[in-house]
């Protein structure tokens, strides 16, 4: 119960104005469903040519070079502690995130279209969670057919929490 | 005109500008404490440059209007308008000084008295014009009657540069004469002043001519440059390196479509490109001066502080450099200059015993050399003293003192860049807190660039900086390794090898540390696939490889990688904060292909591949500059070379070795599971290298044959290669027992065996106390001072092997420590050419010691001329012994210990 409080007010804070809708960038990682806020979201990429890091943690598969920027690529598959993507030669997408001045281009198994969600059918994630899905994502929204993980980009770049640990 | 100068007049002239506007602002908003601060800073800031530049005149001026000004702040007078107008006829004045020094660049003669009394006058509350102005020099009289006061405010407030001045006058000429107004100076052009003429108007008029070309003049210069701020040009800069990859890329995609339309656009592009990044360059650029311009000051005041004579020499002053390049440096020259005449120069006195010039010299030269800038800081003091670093650096911990013997000078004299190490015996003001070098060695990586120490005792210190002209286009070297890419700048590429089994250059393996033979040096190799764990390198000694020979400080290290490419001009770029922690790389980029590519930093690999500063000797250094490394060069002894196991040749002193054997391995038998073989009517163990070797029957194998009295022990080795005589330097220290370390020994790195270790594999006991042999009761008590760990390790086993009890230490003061901690010894072997104190002062000591004064000194060196005799004999020395003449040695320890127990 206590968990789900918070999450009660912050929809709630959000009612006082409108309704309020917020959009979304949806993705797919293994058959689940992600959102990240669109406003945080730069670019959607096909697949790219991506230079290896050596001695960068694993989640980092490189980085890339979006228009003369240089984009750090993470793997989310891997930072959210699942297994590698299958080698069935489907093209990986990647959303590109702004963060802090520095663009970061997440890998993903699909990017899907763009949702607006009402704050209604948001919810604090169960405590059930994975503690480490738990801890880069914001919250779930129920969809009619799925349940929707918004990922936290801020959270998910701090990769300081995973050396700790 | 000299650029301080010239920097000073657009400043300054600037200022004025914003006070003429200022005070304006004041007289309509007399309280405003914001506008007064504001004003009195810029006062100030004038005051304060004219009294840095050495401008007497002007600086009487502003002081006596920011008197003033300080008073309206701090509320002790009130703004009134003559006061304004006060002020504003001292910036005026200050105007026409300017003019005159821009045209001159000196100060015009003459003085203020009667605008600085007025103002003073003001400043003590002593009001007013009426009795200031009147009370000065009769002909003064005040331009600013009394009675239009008001008028006077505004009038020459709005128009406010000089020309003002001529119409002020026109107004009220009725009170005193008009020719007053030029305030005592006649040779002075100043702005009002000039001429003394009976003043229909027709003359100020020309006056006001003249005045105003002394303006266009100045505004001149104010026109020929302008201030931007640095951010704008480093925005300027940003887009054009962005431009040049641009440009880069096309290029690229260009090289690969012959014929292509844009070919010639493309050409222009390029050119354009070149130009206006060498244009936007410029702008960035400072002549190296600039940071030097305190130096002449400093080093002025530092000699007095330390009544030392320095003469300071600065070359190549004009040679330009990036402006941030040059604000990084700016600090840590300062630092070494003033570490040069603290540290590096010696008072006169010293100076002239040592031969010397009394005048100490300091030498600054800056030149340009590849794409780098080259800052060389040199004196003829009296260099670096070996010994007070060693003590300093096992008084701080940071090396034993067997690691120091194992090390070149040069070695040693790299850890004044170690933190918190300073040899000033005393903390000065001026240098010698500890922060140092260490810092400047920092501060100087930061932006790429290198720093190296060349020091000979008694002639002086030579530092050679070596950075790149600009931080934000670097020319790199594209190496590629386990098929990635990876940029290293070319700033810290010596030289590229190429190396194959069948090449001249092969890479060789001690322990499995790669290294490289390179014009008679081992190069320690670095794998650049390992390092950055880019899986396992299959069978690379085999294939061709790249050697990217690299220098961090003084350390010269080799990368191996796969294959090189050609070198590119890239933009550094920050990486990720998240990747921000892998201190191999400094950076990325985007290459003329549109790829990303890491940049290596050779610190971090120097650091993260083991010793900075440390296992290598810097291949530049001339051995005739480091004239004290030579000392033991001449040192040759007879190895014996065989091959044992894996890796290269092996060697040990032949001095050790009793015999060479053939056994048959038939005869081998097992005694307690360790082979052993019939020898001589013993049982002589038998100890292999190869920890693999197995006993093969029908074959031979070669053993060396070690003995102690009546046992024996055999070390079994694959082949007996040779006997050499060389000079035995053991390069490379190793942790790995069994093994001194390895050297160069008949052009081919060798494993230097340590016997002793082997001996007590066979014999436990093999140094141990039970020696029967001998007649006495007790053993012989020797004690073995020598500095080289390599002698103490070849003379301890020798020694003990023959019934005496060794005590080894490294040093004359360790020696006498023991002295005083009571041991006692039958008799003492010395060497005589040692750091710190030598042999010679250690015989001395000791024959002057009330406890060892009888005990038996016997030298040890490799110089055994008469002389050396007879000086060593006078020291207080029993006997000499040639460095490798082991049968003498033994010899004369007998008889020595003989000859004490007869007496």
């Amino acid at each position: 119960m206590s968990a789900r409080l918070p999450a009660v007010k912050k929809a709630g804070s959000q009612d006082i104005s409108i309704v309020k809708n917020e959009d979304f960038v949806t993705a797919t990682i293994a058959n689940q469903l992600f959102g990240i806020p669109v406003l945080q979201v730069q670019d959607v990429l096909g697949p790219q040519k991506i230079t290896r890091i050596p001695l960068a943690p694993p989640e980092v598969a490189g980085s890339l070079n979006l228009r003369g920027r240089i984009v750090t690529a993470i793997d989310v598959r891997l930072r959210l502690g699942l297994p590698p993507r299958p080698a069935d030669g489907k093209p990986v997408m990647s959303i590109v995130v702004d963060h802090k001045g520095e663009l970061y281009s997440l890998m993903v198994d699909n990017v899907g279209e763009v949702l607006s969600l009402s704050s209604d059918d948001f919810e604090r994630h169960p405590a059930t969670l994975d503690p480490r899905w738990r801890e880069i994502s914001t919250g779930i929204y129920r969809l009619k057919e799925t349940l929707l993980v918004v990922l936290d980009v801020s959270k998910l770049l701090n990769f300081a929490n995973i050396e700790a640990a | 005109m000299d650029d301080l100068l010239s920097e000073f007049l657009t400043e300054t002239n600037e200022n004025l500008a914003v006070l003429d506007v200022e005070l304006v602002k004041l007289e309509q908003n007399p309280n405003d404490p914001g506008l007064l601060s504001n004003i009195f800073r810029l006062v100030h800031t004038i005051k304060g440059t004219c009294g840095f530049l050495g401008l007497p005149r002007l600086e009487s001026v502003a002081h006596a209007a920011e008197n003033v000004l300080g008073k309206f702040r701090d509320g002790e007078l009130h703004v009134s308008p003559y006061a304004v107008s006060l002020i504003l006829e001292s910036l005026d004045t200050i105007k026409g000084i300017l003019s005159v020094l821009e045209q001159t660049e000196a100060e015009p003669p003459g003085g203020d008295q009667d605008l600085i009394d007025r103002l003073n006058a003001m400043a003590e509350g002593r009001e007013l014009p009426k009795a200031g102005g009147a009370a000065a020099p009769a002909p003064v009289a005040a331009e600013p009657p009394p009675a239009n006061d008001p008028d006077e405010l505004f009038t020459p407030v709005p128009a406010h540069l000089t020309h003002t001045l001529a119409p002020v006058s026109p107004p009220p000429p009725p009170p005193p004469t008009p020719a007053p107004v030029v305030k005592a100076e006649p040779p002075a052009p100043v702005v009002e002043a000039a001429s003394p003429p009976p003043p229909p108007p027709p003359p100020p008029r020309a006056e006001a001519q003249d005045d105003v070309r002394g303006e266009s003049k100045e505004s001149a210069l104010a026109q020929q440059t302008i201030r931007v701020h640095v951010d704008l040009l480093e925005n300027l800069m940003t887009m054009v390196s962005e431009l040049v990859l641009t440009r880069n890329q096309l290029l690229q995609i260009l090289r690969s479509q012959k014929d292509s339309e844009f070919a010639a656009p493309l050409q222009r592009l390029n050119h354009v490109t070149s130009e206006l990044q060498e244009g936007v360059m410029k702008t960035r650029m400072q002549p190296i001066g600039n940071a030097w311009a305190k130096l002449p000051r400093l080093v002025r005041d530092l000699s007095h502080e330390l009544h030392k004579k320095i003469e300071l020499q600065m070359l190549g002053a004009e040679t330009e450099l990036d402006r941030q390049v040059l604000e990084l440096i700016k600090d840590p020259l300062t630092h070494m200059v003033r570490n040069s005449g603290d540290h590096g120069l010696e008072i006169p006195a010293e100076r002239l015993a040592a031969g010397k010039s009394e005048t100490g010299r300091i030498t600054l030269n800056a030149f340009h050399e590849g794409g780098h800038i080259i800052i060389e800081i040199s004196d003829d003091g009296k260099g670096l003293a070996l010994a007070k670093i060693k003590a300093k650096i096992i008084q701080n911990g940071l090396a034993t003192e067997s690691e120091l013997a194992q090390m070149s000078d040069q070695q040693i004299q790299q850890f004044i860049f170690k933190p918190g190490f300073s040899t000033a015996a005393k903390v000065t003001s001026v240098s010698g807190r500890g922060v140092g070098m260490d810092v400047v060695k920092t501060n100087i990586e930061k932006i790429g660039g290198t720093i190296e120490m060349r020091s000979v005792e008694g002639r002086g210190t030579t530092f050679t900086i070596k950075i790149p002209l600009t931080l934000a286009i670097v020319s790199a070297l594209i190496v590629e390794c386990a098929s990635e890419r990876f940029a290293v700048p070319q700033i810290s590429v010596i030289e590229l090898v190429r190396a194959a089994s069948d090449s001249e250059h092969k890479i060789e393996r001690i322990n499995g540390a790669p290294v490289l033979r390179l014009r008679n040096r081992l190069l320690p190799l670095v794998s650049l696939q390992n390092l950055l764990k880019l899986g396992k390198a299959e069978d690379d000694d085999k294939r061709e490889t790249f050697i990217v020979v690299s220098q961090v400080g003084n350390y010269t290290f080799g990368i191996i990688v796969d294959r090189v490419f050609d070198t590119e001009e890239i933009v550094v770029k920050p990486v990720a904060p998240i990747l921000r922690h892998i201190e191999l790389f400094s950076g990325n980029t985007i290459l003329g292909d549109g790829s990303v590519i890491m940049i290596l930093d050779p610190n971090g690999i120097a650091t993260a591949s083991g010793s900075m500063g440390g296992t290598a000797d810097n291949a530049q250094t001339s051995a005739q500059e480091v004239a004290k490394s030579a000392r033991r060069e001449d040192d040759k002894m007879a190895l014996l070379l065989f091959s044992a196991g894996e890796g290269g040749p092996k060697a040990v002193p032949l001095s050790l070795v009793a015999r060479l054997e053939d056994v048959d391995l038939n005869l081998v038998e097992l005694s307690n599971g360790e082979p052993v073989v019939q020898y001589r009517g013993k049982l002589m163990p038998l100890v292999p290298i190869d920890p693999n070797w197995k006993i093969v029957r029908d074959k031979r194998q070669p053993v060396v044959v070690f003995a102690d009295g009546d046992r024996s022990m055999g070390l079994v080795v694959d082949e007996i290669v040779d006997i050499v005589e060389d000079r035995l330097q053991v390069e490379l220290g190793t942790e790995r027992q069994g093994f001194l370390g390895s050297a160069i020994i008949a052009n081919k790195a060798t494993d230097v065996i340590d016997a002793g270790f082997y001996l007590t594999r066979a014999f436990k006991d093999w140094f141990g106390n039970n020696h029967e042999s001998f007649e006495d009761d007790r053993q012989h008590r020797v004690l073995l001072v020598d500095d080289s760990p390599f002698f103490r390790n070849l003379l301890t086993p020798l020694l003990t092997v023959s019934g005496y009890d060794v005590t080894a230490v490294e040093s004359a003061d360790e020696a006498l420590a023991l002295c005083e901690s009571g041991e006692d010894f039958d008799v003492i072997v010395s060497d005589i050419e040692m750091p710190g104190m030598s042999g010679l002062d250690f015989a001395q000591a000791v024959r002057a010691s009330s406890r060892w004064s009888g005990t038996p000194l016997v030298a040890l060196s490799s110089h055994a001329a008469p002389r050396d005799l007879e000086r060593g004999r006078q020291a207080g020395f029993n006997d000499y012994v040639a460095k490798f003449d082991r049968e003498a040695l033994l010899f004369t320890l007998q008889q020595t210990i003989t000859e004490k127990g007869a007496a």
